[in-house]
Parts: C-alpha cells; structure tokens; sequence
C-alpha cells in the first residue's frame, strides 16, 4: 500500500525513501539513535546545535545561513527527540523541489552534501569544537530547560513522567538536566560526538520527488567519510514497571493563576501488539473533543479548559493533563477517574467508538499527506523495527472490537498524582 | 472562474455566488485530505459597528465567544457531528477574523455540508450562554498565565493608544460578563452573513460539487458590507515608549513593534505586505548580519524571529525572543536600520535573501491551513494571495531599504517585556 523503501546502504545506516511528487519540497533527515541516560542526555542535546553553528567550508552561521538562502532557502534545522528511552538526535532538512525553481536546479545533492558536513566536518580548531560554539549553546540548552516553567502545561506533564518514572531512563528529560549540561566541556563533548559517530545507528529519510536509487547516492557520496569500525549500539525502552499498590499523590506550589492537574496510568500490555487498542482507547478516553474527558470534565461539569490525554505507547504509559481551578482538584480529580472506570466497564458507545476510530484513521490517513509527520511515524516505526506504514495502521485499528478497548483499559493502572497549585495554602 | 498560477504548480477556481460569499476552491487530487476554512471578516477589534440603522457598541471578546457558542446546535454540537464522520474540526478568532476549518479524508462533502450548516444557523440560549461564561472564563485565566500572550497584549498597547487592539481577542472575565444571547444574536447577524465571509477549500473534492453545496446550504442573501468604527486616527508614532511586567519566567522575554501605517487594499496591501516581511528577513532574519552577532554575543537564541502584523486600521512590524538584555537588542536593530538607510543593502545579500524568502513562501504552500487561511486574509483585503510571485519579481533593494528607513525609527517603536520575578526574602 505504501512505497517507503528501506534499506541498509552502510553498516548501521538505515535509509527509508519515500517517492511522491505532490509536495513543494523535499524533506531530508539524518538522526542518530542513542539510549536515552542521565549522564549523556545533555551532551547529546547540545550536539546538533553545536555542529548548526558552522562547518569546515562554511565556519559560522552567516555563511551558512548565505549558503542555505542561495539554495532557496533551504532549512536544516537541528532537532532532539524522545522516544521511548531512545534519544534522536539530528537535522532534519527541507528544501523546495527542484521542478519549481526557475532553471530546474538541482537542490538534493547540493543539501544533502550539506547534511554530511554538518554531521562530519564541524568547524574546529586544534581539533576541539570552537569554545564559543560549545559555550554559547551550554547557555542556549541551559536557557531552553529553565524555559519549561514557562509553559505551566508541558512543565506539569515533565513534571508527572519524572515522578513516575523516577527509578527508570524514562524520566530523563529530551534536553537532559540543567546540572548535567553545566558539566558539558568541549573536551567530554568531542568525545561524545566521536563516540555517537562510530557506533549510534543513523536513520535517513527522505520524501520528495526524487528516486531511491537518486537519494542513496546522494548520501553515500554525502557519508562517504562516516567512521563505522565495528557494530551499532543497540536501542530500545526498557521493561514496563508495574504500578505501585497505593498511587503516589505529589502537590507543589508555584505562583499561577491555574491549577494543573496530571495523573498518569501504567498499561501493562504486550507492546506492538497492542498499539491499536490502546490508541483508541486513549482517543476515546481524551484524545479528541469528543472523548470522554472532554466532553465531561470539560463540557458538562465545566471542570476545566482544557483536560486530554497523551499515549507514550513504547513506555506503555498513559497521562492525563488538564488545567482547572485549585478549588475544584477534587472534583476533577474523580470526574477524570470515574471516566476511565466507565470505559473499563464498558460504557463506550457505538458513536464513540466510530469517532474515536474514525479520529485516529483520519490522523493516519492524512499522515501521508505531511513530510514533517511522516518523517517522525517512520522514525518511531524504525526504532522498534515495526515494518508497517500509516495505512496498515489505520487498517489494523478498523478491526479493533469494543470489548478489546476495554481489556485496554481495564490494564490501566493509576500510578502517580500530580498537582500544581497557586501559593496560597486556603485556596480562593 | 479557473485561474492557473504556473508558477505555483497550483489551480485556483473561484466563484462569488448571489448572496456575496467567494469561494476559493484548491484541488489537490493526489493528497487524501481535504480542507476546508469558512471564514468571516469580524474579529476582536469589531467591537464598534453599524447593524441597520444602528451603531452598536459590544464588549470586548464577543467574536471569540461567539466562535465557542456557534458549535451548539439545536440538537447538541456539531463537533460530535463532524467527529462522526472523520473530521477534526477547530475554530479561532483573531483581530479581524473568526474562522472554523476541519480536514478530513473521508466523507468530506458530507463534512463540509455539517460545518456550513451549524455556522450559518446561530443557535443561542440564555443558560448556555452563562455555562460558557464558566469555560473561557477559565480559558483567560489560562493566557493570562502565559508570558507570549503578556508580552504581545502589552505590546499593542504601548503601540496604540485608542485603536481597539488594546482589548484582547478573548476580553476580560468582566467584558464576557456582559455578553447575552441577544449579543451574541446581533453580531451573528451582522458579521456572519455570506458577503462579510469567504469560503476556501483545498484538497481532493470536485469544485463544482462544494459550490452546489454552499449554494444550496447557505442562506440565500447577505447584508453587504459592514460599516465600522477602530476610533480616532492613530498618531504615526507609538503612544508609549515602553511597558514591563514581572512574571514567573526564566529569562526575560520581550517583543519590539515598530509602528506602520494601515495597509492599503487591492494588490498594493499584497505588495506592502511582502515588502515589510522581505524586509524583516533582511534585516533580523537567520542570515542578516544583525542575527549572527546577536546570537554570538549570547543576546538572543533560535527563537528570536520577526514578522509583519496588520489589522484593519494599523499596522506594525514585531520582533522578539528571550534575552538578558532586551535593551541591548533594541539599540542594535535601530543602529543596524540606520546603517541600512545610510548605505543601503549589500544587493548580493538582497538578491539572495529574495531567493530565500520566495523558496519559503513556496515551502508555506504545503500547509492547507496555512494557505487558505492567507486566502482568506488577503481576500478580506480585496486581493488575491496567489499574485504573490509577479509582486514579489517587482520588489527591489531600494524599496526594502526604504520601508526599513521609514519604519524602524526610535519615535515608532515600542518595546513590552516579561522579566522574571525577582526572588522575595521570606
């Protein structure tokens, strides 16, 4: 049904190519896959940022900036992802296609070989990374994990994982810690970066008009000097902790107008096997505004503005985020709790059931219609080596049953409670 | 009327029916989704207008109440509706426009005929009213939290000083307290009828089917325009220098505006619109000089970015980030804008920032939303989005260098800034 093609065109480097012509541009990733942990989290966040900042042929961001704008504004941008306690660290590129520019210009080579610059030749002196790239983005990685409180909502939910999951890799933050990226020297760096090139797994995707056979050559040439001495570290997320007997319960306090409620729920489960059940029952339970939280919590009760739920499938949890009045956490607090026990019950009706599938096929269906997207499912597909693409998916998920949604809720564990409160110990 | 935009790879068939509503339609055959965007020219600066023989004066925050009311039907909510068949449907209201919108790959006409339906026919009672009066009251004390929307509301009113711009899209808990049915009726009335709306869809449908549809759905005449009232004419200048607040954030973060003028209607807002933002990427974007010594002297990060923003009766440029000295930001891009209006642009740089900022308004075509909601806005302007590679051919180095020269002056500029509380003794 789907024409991604994947293949191993080095040893350790995965390229899956997805031939389409119906976008304005091309999208081009590179990422290298490493266990997500405490103590290297933080230098692996900072790496795509340090070797952003210039390469051997173009040293500092204005000349690559120039380079990428003769390119008709080509983007690279740096990206660090989570998934699972596997970190992805890398650029993901994005360049016009070539039928739209006014002489036909050829861009994929062009960026491609950009790409392998930035991965293989960083700009350095006396072999080192420059000092103030190493020291300007410490500060910018700094900046960007303080910057999480800003957003209450995001702050609560990282907030919820790190209790959680406090004796797991999982609750290692994408960007890692504040401490941990004050400790970064350029020398731990260098090495990190030497250590990431010759043995982390590299997945390439590409989507655009492009053929497979184009796009290989295109990175082999753009690879050719990549260092592969032996076998690539293994990855994958670690056992799921079963939930305790009686649920952790965690209230801070933080000078907000809002409340933020999370709660997050072990799933037990097989893994692969049970994505589709648990993906509708997540739906069902509060991913859309027809789920149940919404149209509950929110909508009747008028408990909260906002209340939904996020799948962390690989990890096999389930969180619940929502944002209310300090005054009515209690009240939220059941409401959110009796609405799982309904679905464990099996009080899902027939319309709820449609919406929530039809929610989640939409979602897949129109996967194929967005290259950021796409890039990220094949990404998830490729680290847990599930061969399907976003049609199998949805086609899998057609055939779930009531009853098996609600065998995936009744696995649902309630594990830990978090509150974030206003100052004031009386409330109103 | 079918109009082929070569140059975009891209056809556009647009038709005005005899109630006033434009259609744009956009096939895209080889995508599964479509979308669709039904839009009216009212949003939270509209809160003066003439209904009839009437002015009439509103609250603050009646366009986005009416957004979240408009979803109640007779018989429920629409969004259950839509969600029934696929669609993932979201609304918003901004300065000057409320728009719903929805993709989906399945039953789309069906989709379409749901959305057309419950936004045309208002459905309003006092008790559902006061309920909602509950949810966005939470809903304001939500962005009131937010540093972003701090920073921006205070930023329109360092810029403006009688322009309704000053009250936020959303109001205040005590502005949607005065909200009423009646309100609520009344506005439907006067903003949401065919001619004051538009109608942009883009995806895998035949044309002719969604203009049978709307025809056939939506009611069968509208009001023409509207007449309305953004107070007094705004000085050139911005009313104040500067406005800041404490809140609980980690670095202080801040937002410039520099003061324009309204933009003009017809092709020539088009022009001025892609003039200021070719403007803005040449002299704060990634590749000017200004953002390169900036970020290497640690005063701004990768969020440090700018745009071009214009409402009915004004206009601005808006520029911010995170930095530990906002000052020190703002001082560097006046010096860099007088630097520009002495010796003008370096015309290698031009012609490729040019090349860059065209790559990316293409790049901005595979977003459904994104393009029919420029559609949309630039159709509220009376011109057509889809003009914009021949206007942006005609733009020179000399015009970017004047708008610069004109707009990034010391008296035009305001600057609002979040900084983190200071830590109290205990």
């Amino acid at each position: 049904m789907t024409n991604a093609v994947r293949k191993e065109i080095m040893p350790g480097v995965f390229l899956t190519s997805f031939r389409t012509k119906k976008f304005k541009t091309g999208l081009l990733s590179m990422n290298l896959l490493t266990p997500l942990k405490a103590a290297s989290a933080s230098k692996n966040a900072m790496l795509p940022s340090v070797l952003r900042r210039g390469t051997a042929r173009y040293p500092d961001m204005e000349q690559l900036s120039a380079a990428l704008d003769s390119l008709y504004g080509a983007q690279i941008e740096s990206v660090v992802r989570k998934k699972g306690e596997v970190q992805c660290v890398g650029f993901v590129s994005s360049f016009i296609d070539e039928a739209l520019t006014p002489g036909q210009e050829k861009l994929l080579e062009p960026v491609a070989d950009l790409l392998g610059e930035l991965l293989l030749s960083p700009a350095t002196r006396n072999g080192r990374f420059y000092t103030e790239y190493v020291e300007g983005e410490k500060n910018n990685l700094k900046d960007r994990i303080r910057a999480i409180v800003n957003d209450k909502r995001q702050y609560a939910d990282k907030r919820l994982v790190e209790l959680m999951c406090r004796e797991e890799d999982y609750s290692v933050d994408k960007l890692g810690s504040e401490e941990a990226a004050s400790a970064v020297s350029g020398q731990k760096l260098f090495e990190q970066y030497n250590r990431l090139l010759a043995s982390s797994r590299l997945e390439l995707f590409y989507s655009g008009s492009a053929s497979p056979e184009r796009v290989e050559g295109a990175m082999l040439y753009a690879l050719e000097s990549l260092p592969r001495p032996g076998a690539t570290e293994p990855v994958d997320t670690a056992v799921k902790k079963a939930a305790p007997e009686e649920p952790q319960v965690v209230t801070e306090s933080m000078d907000v107008t809002q409340g933020k409620l999370a709660i997050g729920f072990r799933l037990g489960g097989r893994g692969a096997p049970d994505y589709p059940a648990q993906t509708l029952f997540h739906t069902a339970y509060g991913g859309t505004s027809t789920s149940k939280l919404f149209l509950n919590v929110r909508e009747k009760l008028s408990l909260c503005y906002f209340a939904s739920s996020a799948l962390h499938r690989s990890k096999g949890i389930l969180t619940v985020s929502s944002g209310i009045e300090f005054k009515n956490y209690e009240k939220a607090r059941d409401e959110i709790l009796a609405q799982l026990k309904a679905i464990q019950e099996g009080k899902l009706e027939d319309w709820e059931l449609e919406a929530a599938k039809r929610s989640v096929v939409n979602a897949m269906r129109s996967t194929l219609d967005s290259q950021t997207r796409m890039e990220d499912f094949y990404l998830g597909q490729a680290l847990e080596e599930l061969p399907y693409g976003p049609m199998e998916f949805a086609a899998q998920i057609e055939k779930v049953t009531a009853e098996e949604i609600r065998r995936a809720a009744e696995a649902a564990r309630l594990d830990t409670i978090y509150f974030l409160r206003g100052p004031d110990k009386g409330g109103e | 009327m079918e109009k082929r935009y070569s140059r975009l790879g891209e056809t556009v068939e647009r038709i005005t029916l005899g109630n006033g509503l434009t259609i744009y339609a956009v096939p895209k055959p080889e995508y599964s989704k479509s979308y669709a965007l039904f839009a009216t020219h009212y949003g939270g600066i509209d809160m003066r207008f003439r209904l009839g023989d009437r002015w009439m004066d509103t609250p603050a925050g009646v366009a986005h109440f009416l957004e979240h009311k408009m979803f109640d039907t007779k018989d429920g909510n629409a969004l259950q509706e839509l969600a029934k068949g696929g669609a993932s449907p979201n609304a918003f209201t901004g300065s000057d426009m409320t728009a719903y919108y929805f993709d989906s790959t399945e039953r789309f006409e069906n989709n379409l005929r749901i959305m057309l339906d419950f936004v045309s026919v208002p459905y309003f009672t006092p008790e559902s009213v006061q309920k909602e009066q509950g949810i966005i009251g939470q809903e304001i004390r939500m962005i009131e939290d937010d540093p972003n929307w701090c920073v921006y509301t205070n930023l329109s009113r360092a810029l403006y000083e009688n322009h309704p711009i000053r009250a936020t899209v959303a109001g205040t808990v005590e502005s949607i307290a005065g909200i009423t049915a009646e309100t609520l009726y009344d506005c439907h009335k006067a903003f949401y009828n065919p001619s004051n709306m538009v109608l942009c869809v883009m995806g895998n449908f035949e044309p002719d089917n969604i203009f049978r549809l709307a025809e056939e759905i939506l009611p069968k005449e509208g009001l023409g325009e509207i007449q309305r009232d953004y107070g007094k004419t705004e000085s050139p200048n911005a009313y104040q220098e500067r406005i800041e607040t404490r809140m609980e954030v980690s670095t202080p973060i801040f937002l410039m505006g520099y003061k324009d003028s309204p933009r003009p209607e017809g092709k020539e807002g088009l022009r001025r619109t892609l003039t200021a933002r070719l403007a803005c990427d040449l002299l704060f974007g990634d590749s000017s000089p200004l953002y390169a010594d900036l970020y290497s002297k640690g005063l701004i990060n990768r969020n440090f970015g700018g745009d071009y923003e214009a409402i009915a009766g004004g206009a601005f440029i808006a520029v911010g980030g995170e930095s530990k000295d906002p000052d020190a930001v703002r001082e560097a891009i006046l010096a860099e804008a007088r630097r520009v209006g002495r010796e003008g642009l370096d015309k290698e740089r031009f012609e490729r920032t040019r090349k860059a900022s065209f790559g990316n308004r293409l790049r901005a075509l595979n977003s459904f939303d994104g393009t029919c909601v420029q559609m949309a806005e630039f159709h509220f302007l009376k011109a057509d989005y889809f003009d914009f590679p021949e206007i942006f051919d005609a733009i020179t180095a000399r015009d970017a260098e004047e708008y610069i020269a004109e707009t990034i002056q010391p008296e035009k500029t305001a600057v609002s800034i979040v900084k983190p509380k200071e830590s109290e003794p205990q």
